[in-house]
């Protein structure tokens, strides 16, 4: 059971999640961060304020897999995330301890695995 | 000379001069208020070039206006385009164009300047959230002055539709079938959005939508009550339909929203009010105020199943111009047709009050301005795609075009962003809050 975090451009998280669902994964949870990957300054000019934008939207994907679908994940988003260029993002996977399903009580495994599924 | 005398010389009317002051005022407002009808209804990401296609509009068309478009519109050469008489503002003076105007050509010239404006604004509708702005700019130079001042020529001129009899009292040719025609052709020679079709494309904030149609609608009471250049019976009878007819337009919209979706949607409102004016702009001046209120019902039908076709298809023509302006222009004024009344107009009967002829030339605007609108309109792009890219890549249309066409964001949050200082500047002389 493990935590896939995926970070990737905000233009590519519909792609993302194509994929995650041709990849049959389910379960996802996506937030709005910003931050700074090493990529190239976007400059911005109002008014004669001309800015640098330091810090890049970026939309941050989590999902919880059971160990059959950690690949799965990890392949949609880098495959739903490349474009090629700096700033495309990262992918972290990291050990998960326990899960737990609010409505039936189901732990680890069975909380991660679709309902259906 | 001294103006009052000039004014004397030539029977200016000083009540009609000062409304068409002011509709021309009211007329350029509806550009910035279709620009944020426009930017309501795309994806944030686009906000800022959608609204500024509008604005660009204004800064092009008012040109090219002034430089050969207007001697095009409404010059005398022949009766398909108006020739060179007033290019570049040669004997527009403040005396009237002819014995019939009451108002200097001058007013004359800047009121039918503000209708080239919006129409070239109406047309990029249909290619917002990918078309280049620079392609955009002279698409917008080209068509004011190919299509644009040739349709007005032919409807309100001395051209061959004019001359021929056809009514369309604010612009059912030259403005409302140019851009909607017009604009199905720009979108099939620009093509879909990377997206369309793949992804649901959403309006981003319905309130600039409904704000914008109500400016629009507010705009529009100069548009159609000024195109009888006065303050005559027409303007009366057309700044009264104005009101009638979109309020008839928006309760129908709000029934067939009903019946399709069991509710009543703002977005589908603010496209109402929208289709409302559009249908009683060709006959705003020529029909009863109860048959406007019919028009808006019955002109409503059509362009809402056009509105729920068209998204079915691959024509991503984005925001609709061709339901919302070219069909209900179309409808209108094919209307005047069969409803116009003499007793009402003072020129001519529709078919209705036993006036046959009057549907025939009603008919031949609306196949002719259709057809020209969309061969020169996918022309001219076609042209210009020779010569310059006419969209941006795939991978900037996904960026937005607010940050790849104009470095800007609309809804700049300036987390993260840091400020650039001209090198030499600001030595010395640091902001007070900084020091401590």
């Amino acid at each position: 059971m493990k935590l896939v975090i995926g970070i990737v451009r905000p233009e590519k998280a519909n792609d993302v999640l194509e994929a995650l669902y041709r990849a049959q994964v389910r379960g996802v949870s996506l937030s709005r961060v910003q931050g700074h990957g090493g990529e190239l300054d976007r400059v911005e000019t109002y008014r004669g304020t001309t800015v640098k934008m330091g810090l890049a939207d970026k939309v941050r994907f989590e999902v919880a897999v059971s160990e059959p679908f950690v690949e799965a994940a990890v392949g949609a988003l880098c495959e739903g995330g490349r474009t090629g260029e700096v700033g495309d993002g990262k992918v972290f996977v990291v050990p998960l301890e326990r899960a737990v399903r609010i409505r039936t009580g189901d732990t680890d495994e069975g909380a991660v695995t679709p309902v259906g599924a | 000379m001294d103006i009052t005398l000039l004014a004397q010389a030539a029977k200016i009317d000083t009540g009609d001069t000062a409304w068409m002051l002011g509709a021309t005022a009211l007329v350029l407002m509806m550009t910035p208020a279709l620009g944020l009808f426009y930017a309501g209804l795309v994806r944030s990401k686009n906000t800022l070039n959608t609204f500024m296609m509008c604005i660009a509009a204004i800064a092009i068309a008012a040109i090219t206006w002034a430089a050969i478009g207007y001697s095009f519109a409404f010059g005398d050469a022949n009766e398909i385009i108006g020739g060179f008489d007033y290019a570049f503002l040669s004997d527009v003076t403040l005396a009237p164009k002819d014995d019939e105007s009451t108002i200097p050509h001058l007013l004359f010239f800047a009121f039918q300047g503000t209708f080239c404006i919006i129409t070239v604004a109406l047309i990029s509708g249909a290619v917002v959230e990918r078309m280049r702005f620079g392609a955009f700019l002279l698409f917008a130079a080209l068509w004011s002055v190919l299509v644009y001042a040739v349709l007005a020529h032919w409807a309100f001129g001395p051209g061959w539709l004019f001359n021929g009899g056809t009514l369309d009292f604010a612009g059912g040719v030259a403005v409302e079938m140019a851009s909607g025609f017009g604009a199905l052709a720009a979108a099939l020679v620009v093509g879909a959005r990377k997206d369309y079709g793949r992804q649901a494309l959403l309006p981003h904030n319905a309130v600039y939508s409904l704000l914008g149609a109500g400016l629009l609608w507010f705009g529009w009471f100069g548009f159609n009550g000024g195109s009888g250049f006065g303050t005559g019976v027409n303007s009366v009878l057309a700044f009264t339909n104005t009101l009638l007819c979109p309020a008839a337009a928006l309760v129908a919209w709000f029934v067939m929203d009903l019946i399709r979706g069991r509710t009543v949607t703002a977005v589908g409102a603010a496209t109402a009010i929208i289709v409302g004016c559009v249908l009683i702009t060709p006959a705003g001046g020529f029909i009863s105020p109860g048959w406007a209120i019919l028009l808006g019902v019955a002109g409503a039908l059509p362009c809402y199943a056009v509105i729920a076709f068209r998204p079915r298809t691959r024509v991503d023509e984005t925001l609709d111009v061709l339901a919302a302006h070219g069909i209900a222009g179309f409808t209108g004024i094919l209307f005047i047709g069969f409803f116009a009344q003499k007793s009402w107009n003072a020129l001519s009967d529709g078919l209705l009050y036993g006036n046959a002829e009057q549907l025939l030339d009603q008919v031949l605007a609306a196949v002719a301005a259709p057809a020209y609108a969309f061969a020169a309109t996918f022309i001219l792009l076609k042209v210009i795609g020779l010569v310059m890219p006419l969209r941006t890549s795939e991978r900037e249309e996904a960026l937005g075009m607010d940050v790849v066409q104009h470095g800007e964001e609309a809804y700049a949050t300036g987390e993260g962003a840091i400020l650039v200082v001209p090198e030499g500047e600001l030595e010395g002389e640091r902001p007070v809050a900084d020091v401590a």
